[in-house]
């Protein structure tokens, strides 16, 4: 005979409570997701939520499966329509939105509630492919345990949410250490274990591999980090923090592009001025390239130099990356480059920016060496009263022609852009060098943090017999750019990112003090990686632990952390019954008068039996044995009978 | 199978149960009677683990990770505290009351939590019946499961073999555990109704006819006494007016009837002789009757009342033939 079990969850029905819970909890849970979603269909997702709560409190039947699968249809062809997949990144995450509604619609027993909570924990983890910011991490553990609770509520019907709160807290309390513990000893492996959808990378801000008039200003608006970087000592000057990124070749009159480029066996430079050991942890940006501060002298792991001098990393930068390596400032150029190489660093489109064209060609005829015409035309920028903006007016077809002689203003790309033009022009080999510059230093932990805001460009001219030098014609022509940064140099009027604005000074102060949180917070929570596992490992005596050793020391750790857990469950439990406790020593107490209590002999007969053999305490004995009665066996409980009890028994006197 | 095997070799099921029935007294759930499983649940549970480790490691979350693990830390902990939730209560049989063949006996088991915590949704089935339900054992106390198990014999009925499960906190695990408390029913035989044997005895002769079951002789009223039968409390007077008032029924007179199994014919079977008796000694006590009762090798002197009747009844119950 088998009858229905009781506590089997696909035959419990989940009623208006539960419900709520779980509702509330996926509530919670799909907000990040909610800002992101497109408007309709987080008001779907919600109504689908009130839906099954109208049907829960109204105790109807639950809309047929068609009607359900209708829903989803649409659903589904909205955010096609919207996204056009249904397998990118963003399209299915709001697609798992959209159903956790739908699996609600088809809830009926606490088998299905789980798995929508199930789905819930699911759900929070899709958050991390945006954010993993510490304030999402509290978002995420608040998630958690109200699912918990839920999930705790679902085999608890009779317990108040108080007691499942409770619970949740106890049991998270006690899954942390095992959660650290495979946290830090778990092998990890390097992913991705297959391909991507096509946006998993997208939305990442950063430098690009071209540079037209304008992009680059509206890369210097945000306030995105670029990087960081930790100096062993002394950081170096902002004026020298040149961090050198794409070097750009080809020029189409409008547009400077990267083009084809090559590696290059790395040949550490010589010479130089000061040297810098430093640290870099880069955000990720999709692309290959990493910054180092002018001029590399050690190649960090996994990376390469390209032949004209930028470090690039083997694979594209997509998580958080760390790095470390040194640099020299102002070391003895390359003196020798190869002709091919010259020859590319002085193309230029036939019959463009005939203007400045001109110019140069007057330049060369009137100098007698390259540098000469270097100087002269630095001295024109420095001369030409040109405005810095963010702003600057859209160009032709002549864009240096326009900047140059007509509208004279503009950011650091149409600088060096016509810089760069001006010294092809001349018959000078000359690039254009993308990168940033500068970078904030938090005085709370001496880091310095670039943003996409410190984006910057300029320019490198080939002089015989120095080699490639660098010229800024931004901090030429705008000399308060490269001393003080991009907010003094531009007026106060312009759109400025809100925290580089002069007189927020308190504001940077709190964020520097975060910030510097979050950098500890980036590098050891979210930069864990194997390299870091390794590190850590070698730290604690493991030196070269492969995946079976961690996995021995982390089954050893999970299975000591079991029998702790079993040992504290068992220690609650073994305490003794106060009431019991209490009795034992009243019998004992007696026995030692010679009033041995027999085995056969309950509570009333040994009391009254004693209360005969030591009249002098006939009242008190008489009272206990009445009290532990009612206490062991009465009907109703007894409030602090337990602890009258123990006070009766330890005033009592039989001696 | 292992059902079978276990049947075939109790030896081997009671060191396998950790226990050799009947327990007497207080039964106290050790860890080592406490089994654990993953419910069907928690393989969907793990099942969601992996998937979220596999995106973890795909798209290198460290966050990801983090909860992957702390969720796998949850599982770990539900399943301690699954077996928290059983280890250690101490069952104690209560007190069942005597049944009649064919109804079913009422066991009374009491579950101390014996812990500063509550231990929810317990299940106590009835192996045998598969009658079963769910208790909640406060934090301090004791829960009280009344397990129904039909009685289909008379004598001892034994309580048998009941498990408590679990599935508290999370559901992901199911915990459970044999117990066999000692605790037994007694079982009336199945009473038959039939018509009174003839009264014996000079004062009785002729004051009560051969009754058929069921036409109670109504006789009148008169005062409660202490010792009256609450069955015949007229209960619809008594909410009249506000006196305890008894149902007095012709017969009881003090008239001397002696039910024995001799006047029954052997032809009938035992059980059927018993069942017989049975079913008198309830129709004299309805009535009210001085009776007693007779059987081969016992006798219990003629009275009346509750007491006395329960006593005929377990004579009848556990009458063994010589």
């Amino acid at each position: 005979m088998k009858a229905p079990h009781p506590l089997a969850p696909e035959l419990r029905a989940v009623n208006a409570r539960d419900l709520a819970w779980l509702i509330a909890s996926l509530a919670v849970v799909i907000a990040p997701h909610a800002l992101r979603a497109p408007w309709w269909l987080t008001l779907l997702t919600l109504c689908l939520y009130g839906w099954r709560m109208y049907f829960a409190l109204n105790r109807a039947p639950l809309p047929s499966r068609w009607l359900v699968l209708g829903v989803a249809a649409v659903a589904m062809f909205g955010v096609w329509v919207e996204f056009r997949t249904l397998f990118g990144r963003q399209s299915g995450i709001l697609l798992l939105m959209l159903f956790s509604g739908l699996k609600l619609l088809e809830t009926r027993s606490h088998r299905d509630a789980a798995v929508a909570g199930f789905l819930g924990y699911f759900l929070i983890v899709t958050n991390f492919l945006y954010t993993q910011t510490m304030p999402m991490a509290v978002l995420a553990c608040g998630a958690l345990y109200l699912i918990t609770a839920t999930l705790i509520g679902f085999s608890a019907p009779q317990r108040s949410p108080r007691a499942n709160l409770r619970t949740a807290g106890l049991l998270l309390a006690h899954a942390a250490p095992a959660a650290l513990a495979l946290f830090l000893l778990f092998p990890r492996v390097q992913g991705p274990l297959w391909g991507l959808p096509q946006d998993a990378y997208s939305g990442m801000t950063g430098l690009s591999d071209t540079m037209t008039p304008g992009n680059l200003a509206s890369l210097a608006q945000s306030d995105a980090m670029a990087f960081r970087a930790e100096f062993q000592g002394a950081s170096p000057p902002s004026a020298l923090r040149y961090w050198r990124g794409p070097v750009l070749w080809d020029f189409d009159g409008r547009t400077w592009s990267v083009g084809p480029n090559y590696l290059a066996d790395f040949v550490a430079p010589r010479g130089g001025r000061e040297s810098y050991r430093y640290e870099v942890v880069i955000e990720p940006h999709n692309r290959y390239w990493l910054f180092a501060l002018e001029t590399a002298a050690t190649l960090p792991e996994g990376a390469r130099v390209s032949y004209d001098g930028q470090l690039v990393s083997t694979s594209p930068v997509r998580e958080r990356r760390r790095y470390e390596l040194s640099s020299v400032i102002a070391p003895d150029g390359e003196m020798r480059d190869s002709e091919a190489t010259l020859r590319r660093a002085l193309r230029l489109p036939q019959g463009s920016n005939p203007r400045a064209s001109a110019l140069a060609t007057q330049w060369r005829s009137e100098s007698a060496n390259d540098e000469q015409v270097v100087l002269r035309a630095i001295d024109f920028l420095r001369q030409g009263r040109y405005q810095y903006t963010l702003e600057p007016a859209l160009l032709g077809a002549h864009p240096v022609d326009e900047f140059l002689f007509t509208t004279r203003e503009g950011f650091c790309e149409h600088f060096s852009s016509a810089f760069v033009f001006l010294m092809r022009s001349a018959g000078i080999p000359a690039r254009v060098i993308t990168g940033y510059q500068g970078g904030e230093l938090n005085p709370v932990d001496n880091i310095i943090t670039v943003r996409q805001s410190d984006a910057h460009a300029w320019a490198e001219v080939f002089l015989r017999p120095r080699g490639w030098v660098r010229v800024d014609p931004t901090a030429a022509a705008v000399p308060g750019r490269v001393e003080s940064g991009l907010a003094r140099a531009v007026p106060q009027t312009a759109a400025l990112p809100l925290m580089m604005r002069p007189q927020l000074e308190w504001l940077r102060g709190v964020r520097d003090r975060w910030e510097a949180v979050a950098h500890k917070w980036n590098i050891w929570v979210l930069g864990y990686n194997p390299e870091r596992q390794r590190e850590l490992m070698s730290l604690a005596g493991l030196r070269d632990a492969d995946w079976r050793t961690l996995t021995a020391v982390l089954f050893s750790f999970l299975g000591a952390m079991t029998l702790i857990l079993l040992a504290w469950s068992l220690r609650r439990m073994a305490r003794p019954d106060p009431v019991q406790k209490a009795w034992r020593t009243f019998c004992q107490k007696l026995a030692k008068r010679g009033v041995e209590r027999a085995a056969n002999e309950g509570p009333r007969d040994y009391a009254a039996r004693a209360a005969r053999a030591i009249p002098a305490a006939r009242v008190s004995i008489l009272r206990i044995g009445a009290l532990y009665i009612g206490l062991r066996y009465g009907a109703q409980p007894m409030a602090n009978g337990a602890s009258r009890l123990r006070r009766l028994v330890r005033d009592l006197r039989v001696a | 199978m292992i059902g079978n095997l276990l049947e075939r070799h109790p030896r081997f099921a009671n060191w396998l149960y950790g226990f050799t029935p009947p327990e007497p007294g207080t039964v106290v759930l050790v860890h080592r009677r406490v089994y654990i499983v993953p419910a069907r649940l928690g393989w969907i549970f793990a099942g969601v683990l992996v998937v979220l480790l596999i995106g973890s490691i795909n798209y290198s979350l460290s966050l990801g990770f983090a909860l992957t693990f702390l969720l796998a830390g949850l599982g770990l902990t539900g399943m301690v505290h699954t077996a928290r939730n059983l280890a250690r209560i101490a069952i104690s049989a209560g007190r069942a009351e005597p049944v009649f063949a064919g109804e079913s006996a009422q066991f009374r088991l009491y579950l101390d939590g014996r812990g500063a915590f509550d231990r929810p949704s317990i299940l106590a089935r009835h192996l045998r019946s598969g009658s079963q339900l769910v208790v909640d054992i406060p934090a301090n106390g004791v829960a009280e499961a009344v397990l129904a198990a039909p009685a289909t014999q008379r004598g001892w009925l034994p309580l048998g073999r009941v498990m408590l499960e679990t599935r508290f906190p999370l559901g992901l695990f199911r915990a459970w555990s044999y117990i066999e408390p000692e605790a037994r029913c007694l079982v009336y035989p199945r009473p038959e109704r039939s018509a009174l044997p003839p009264f014996t005895g000079e004062a009785a002769a002729g004051v009560i006819h051969a009754q058929t079951s069921g036409s109670d002789d109504f006789a009148g009223l008169r005062g409660y006494q202490s010792s009256d039968s609450p069955r015949h409390i007229a209960w619809k007077a008594v909410a009249r007016s506000d006196k305890l008032l008894t149902k007095q029924f012709a017969g009881d007179a003090a008239a001397e009837l002696w039910l024995d199994m001799q006047l029954l014919p052997a032809a009938l079977g035992l059980e059927q002789r018993l069942s017989r008796l049975a079913g008198w000694v309830l129709a004299a006590d309805r009535a009210g009757a001085h009776y007693g009762l007779r059987l081969s090798g016992v006798e219990i002197a003629p009275g009346r009342g509750d007491a006395h009747r329960s006593a005929c009844l377990q004579a009848l119950a556990l009458y063994q033939a010589a």
